[in-house]
């Protein structure tokens, strides 16, 4: 099989069947040096960017919503074609009529699009009103089947975040076989796989999976239509360069216009482009100026990307974000650097399109990745803060060379593998029910194992130990019990068929489970093991409180004797979720990520036996609880290296921030001292750190007169967000985080 | 040998070369007026380590070290365990990890600090003010002792860096650059000459302490004033290079 757009790739197997990695593997250039070729914004790309600015400004003046359309349902054909500017756009398409109105997704739960829409003042239509008076969505379904306890379990917030009233995300189509294939060929393969299940016995999976792939064909042919609106013919591969950024984003169009996950990821993008680059600057078609204009403009429509959220949604994940993941760089199976000219590309548009927090620009770390590379990496970090690293070193042997993260520390094999995605528990919370018998303090709600509580007046380490396994057992049941009802019900209802149609047919699945407040947990327990810890009762006899004395080891020290007891809370967790069966035969997998949702979820749960008082913020992610670090910043990134990523095969996730001064006096020595930090912590296979240099000052000016900084941009739990989108109560959290800072 | 230990920062940026391990000692003969440390004064009040134990925990962060990174052990001042920092070189230089001293130079007769010299890579050299008036009311202490100290240095062939701080009103005057570069005429072991400038970060120590700080009312030094202060000190080097 051969086609003339294909003319100069090298390799047949990528021709032969579907293999994108292979495809790359024949062709990309790879590329050591520096940063000293990059090109600057052209006078187009300036004049395109300012009216996309001018629209950015109108949208932060109202609010952070620019328009609701509230007329349409969000799908591939459902609006007419958009344009900022229908001459200078090189890459064009929208989701909705216009650049940032946001379109309505009622799929996962009309309830839910009805709210948002009313939280920014605007009344959803009757016309989407009537049509899902008769049509069942995901959120429907879910409720359908949720048992009593999953209800509780969900509103004392012992189980919250779970995707059961919004698109669950996390799934990462692979967009570049459109630019590579064309959709036909793409069909063709759908359909030969379709004919072969009805060779063999149709039971109910065959069956599912026949009907999905009618569906996956569907939209196939809707993304053409949806092109053509544009007044493109996606039927056949990308003859260029220009043709393959737009194919590409075409299918991630097509992907947000169907579907509103919370993570909706790009995958591994650039490398794979560079090759068309490459190809056309051998012809001469194109000079560096104008492939990163392409570039540019690519990312600006990336930076458009918007869905409708309700303000309860945004609690857990603060700051609007798509979670736009693209990872660049890593290393090949066979030890070259996948590193390219337009790895570097990508990183510039931070450049010449200022700071952003999206795409969420993710740099896959591995020591063998080319010096010049890592340096201009750890540049942009120190210059930008929006960028995070994740170590490839340690996720490519389980991976292999063509894998991406979806949202913040997720990883998966491109095209090959996708996600349920779980949320988390809240880990300090079930210490606290397992202490209280199965009663929360703080709602009265009773759930699990029924008993009395711990009756005892300090804390023994061994009794409260023997009630966390009873209650651990109990929750972990409940949490995959709760998680195969939502996936069978979103599958069911609001299949990602667009993104799955970009998929093998056969895909394996991982069912992702987090945990919430590790920290504290940890430090609870060793308050409990080293110091000594008394009960404070209410006036019902349950625990509402404690006061605890003398010295215990604090995660975040480097020190093992507390460390170990993260390690084991981690390993225990998944060794029971795997008790569980899942729905579709998917691979447990656990994550220790929070997003925003460790304020939200610190408020849900009562003080703790580590000085915690009710209410106060978890640390984010796997972090040491703030402020608790007492030998500097790479005591702390020890410790996190600790947490085992075998157990936590969908990341841990470790938010750091440094002050400048810290990192070095000049700038120069920052960047090489980050570079020795990135190495040294991701040698000890520790697996993601998103890095912030600044100063808290900064922050709090910021907070107190958010014009002064009005593009600031920090990194969270996994991602990068404007900090004036965050709320007031994200803000202040972030910023009582630790800064490490030299004294 | 035992000795005793303020505390650790395991990210050190600022002392030596590279992503560095700063071990700070307990106890100091001086009594700067701006000293940042006033909880290392106190020799009683450390907590007393092995040298095995100080490089055991050193060595956990040897991942970060990179090339040029290693252990700078700062005070206090090092140099009243001279025997204690000693074994602790020994032992890391056994392992290959780089090590730097921080020191006045004060605290311990100069002819038993060869040994200590012998596993030493680089000086850190504070010379606090330029006149013996200045050394003995700002600083309890005497510049005749640290320039000795350097000229012991000298013979030694040690690298050495030299630091400064730059107080307003105190060490931040023309006359304070061409004594101090008078001082530094001709020594070749000197490498590079460091500024740094004064920081109150550790009024909050001072408060806990109930200590008075005596520069509570002195504003900081920029960055900005440091540098150009720097090079103007290596305009007036050259410029004596040329002369002499």
């Amino acid at each position: 099989m051969d086609h003339k757009n294909w003319l100069g790739f090298a390799g047949e197997d990528w021709k032969e069947h579907i293999n994108v990695r292979s495809f790359i593997q024949n062709n990309y250039t790879p590329y050591t040096g520096d940063e000293s070729f990059l090109s600057g914004p052209t006078e187009r790309t300036r004049k395109l960017f300012s009216k996309f600015e001018a629209l950015l400004r109108q949208e932060q003046k109202k609010g952070g919503v620019l328009d609701v359309d509230t007329e349409h349902v969000s799908s591939l054909t459902s609006y007419q074609p958009a344009y900022l500017d229908k001459e200078l756009e090189l890459i064009v398409g929208y989701q909705t009529e216009k650049p940032l109105t946001r379109g309505v997704n009622p799929f996962g739960g009309i309830r839910m699009a009805r709210s948002a829409c009313e939280a920014y003042g605007y009344k959803l239509s009757e016309k989407v009103e009537q049509e899902f008076t008769y049509r069942t969505t995901h959120n429907d379904g879910v409720y359908r089947v949720y048992s009593d306890e999953m209800r509780k379990a969900r509103k004392c917030g012992v189980i919250t975040g779970l995707p059961d009233a919004y698109g669950r995300g996390r799934i990462i189509g692979d967009y570049r076989r459109v630019a590579l294939y064309g959709i036909d060929r793409l069909i063709d393969e759908k359909k030969k796989d379709k004919a072969d299940i009805a060779f063999g016995v149709m039971d109910a999976d065959a069956i599912r999976q026949s009907e999905e792939l009618f569906q996956q064909i569907a939209f196939l042919q809707k993304l053409k239509e949806m092109a053509s609106m544009y007044g493109y013919d996606i039927s056949e591969p990308a003859a260029n360069a220009r043709e393959a950024v737009q194919w590409l984003y075409f299918g991630y169009l097509g992907a947000i216009k169907e579907q509103n996950g919370a993570a909706m990821s790009l995958g591994r993008v650039s490398t794979f482009l560079d090759i068309y680059f490459t190809r056309d600057m051998e012809r001469g078609l194109l000079n560096e100026a104008g492939v990163q204009e392409l570039v540019d403009d690519f990312i600006m429509k990336l930076r458009a990307a918007r869905h409708l959220r309700t303000p309860e949604y945004n609690e857990l994940f603060g700051g609007d974000p798509m979670w736009i993941t693209e990872s660049i760089g890593g290393v090949g199976e066979n030890g070259k650097p996948l590193v390219t000219k337009s790895s570097f590309r990508f990183l510039h548009t931070l450049y010449n399109l200022g700071t952003a927090p999206e795409p969420n620009l993710t740099i896959l770390w591995s020591e063998k990745l080319p010096e010049a590379f890592k340096r201009y990496c750890a540049r942009v970090s120190v210059e930008t803060d929006a960028v995070q690293y994740e170590n490839d070193d340690l996720m490519r042997p389980i991976y292999g060379d063509d894998y991406a993260i979806a949202c913040c520390v997720s990883a998966m094999k491109i095209g090959k593998q996708m996600q349920f995605f779980g949320a988390r528990c809240n880990l300090p919370k079930l210490l606290l029910l397992a202490l209280n018998g199965g009663r929360d303090q703080l709602t009265g709600i009773q759930l699990g194992p029924q008993m009395e509580p711990y009756a005892g007046e300090t804390l023994d380490f061994e009794a409260v130990r023997g009630r966390w396994r009873i209650y651990l057992e109990w929750l972990c049941k409940l949490y995959v019990n709760t998680m195969n009802v939502i996936h069978y019900m979103h599958d069911k209802y609001a299949y990602e068929k667009t993104q799955m149609a970009l998929h093998d047919t056969n895909v394996e699945r991982f069912m992702a489970f987090g945990v919430a407040g590790l920290s504290v947990l940890a430090d609870s327990f060793s308050a409990i093991r080293y110091a000594d810890v008394k009960v404070v009762r209410d006036e019902h006899g349950l625990i509402e409180g404690f006061e605890t004395t003398g010295e215990f080891p604090k995660y975040g020290n480097d020190d093992d004797r507390v460390d170990q007891i993260a390690k084991t809370a981690l390993e225990e967790v998944f060794s029971q979720l795997k008790r569980n069966p899942t729905y579709r035969g998917a691979m447990h997998t656990l994550s220790v990520l929070t997003i925003t949702s460790n304020v939200v979820y610190g408020k849900k749960t009562g003080a703790t036996p580590d000085g915690r008082v009710s209410g106060q913020p978890f640390a984010p992610g796997a972090n040491p609880m703030h402020n608790r670090e007492q030998n500097g910043a790479l005591a702390s990134l020890n410790s996190v290296a600790k947490m085992p990523y075998e157990v936590c095969r969908d990341g841990i996730s470790n938010t750091f921030s440094i002050t400048p001064d810290t990192l070095g006096k000049t700038i120069e020595e920052q960047v090489s001292n980050l570079v020795g930090i990135l190495d040294g912590y991701f040698a000890q296979r520790a697996h993601h750190i998103n890095v912030n240099v600044l100063n808290k000052q900064k922050l709090l000016e910021a907070y107190e007169n958010p014009q002064k900084y009005p593009n600031l941009t920090i990194r969270v739990s996994g991602y990068a967000v404007n900090f004036h989108r965050l709320s007031k109560e994200q803000q202040k959290e972030v910023i009582s985080r630790t800064f490490h800072q030299a004294m | 040998m035992n000795g005793f230990v303020h505390s650790f920062e395991s990210l050190g940026t600022l002392d030596g070369p590279g992503v560095r391990c700063v071990v700070f000692l307990q106890g100091c003969p001086l009594r700067c007026i701006y000293c940042h440390n006033p909880d290392t004064w106190d020799r009683t009040k450390g907590i007393s380590f092995s040298a095995e134990e100080v490089v055991r925990r050193v060595s956990r962060y040897r991942p970060y070290f990179g090339e040029t990174g290693g252990i700078t052990i700062s005070g206090g001042e090092p140099l009243l365990q001279a025997e204690f920092v000693t074994d602790i070189f020994r032992l890391c230089r056994e392992s290959g990890i780089h090590t730097v001293l921080d020191t006045s130079g004060h605290g311990a007769d100069l002819s038993s600090l060869i040994p200590l010299l012998k596993e030493t890579d680089l000086v850190l050299l504070d010379i606090k003010m330029t006149t013996e008036q200045d050394y003995a009311k700002k600083i309890g202490g005497s510049l005749q002792k640290t320039m000795d100290f350097l000229s012991l240095l000298e013979r030694q062939k040690m690298p050495v860096w030299i630091r400064q701080v730059v107080v307003p009103g105190i060490t931040d005057s023309r006359e304070n650059l061409i004594r101090l570069a008078s001082l530094l005429n001709g020594k070749k072991c000197v490498q590079k000459v460091e500024f740094l400038p004064f920081r109150k970060l550790c009024q909050e120590k001072y408060d806990r302490m109930g200590l008075p700080f005596p520069l509570d009312r002195v504003p900081e030094t920029t960055d900005a004033f440091c540098k150009e202060y720097a090079n103007r000190f290596y305009e007036l080097l050259s410029a004596n290079q040329k002369s002499g």
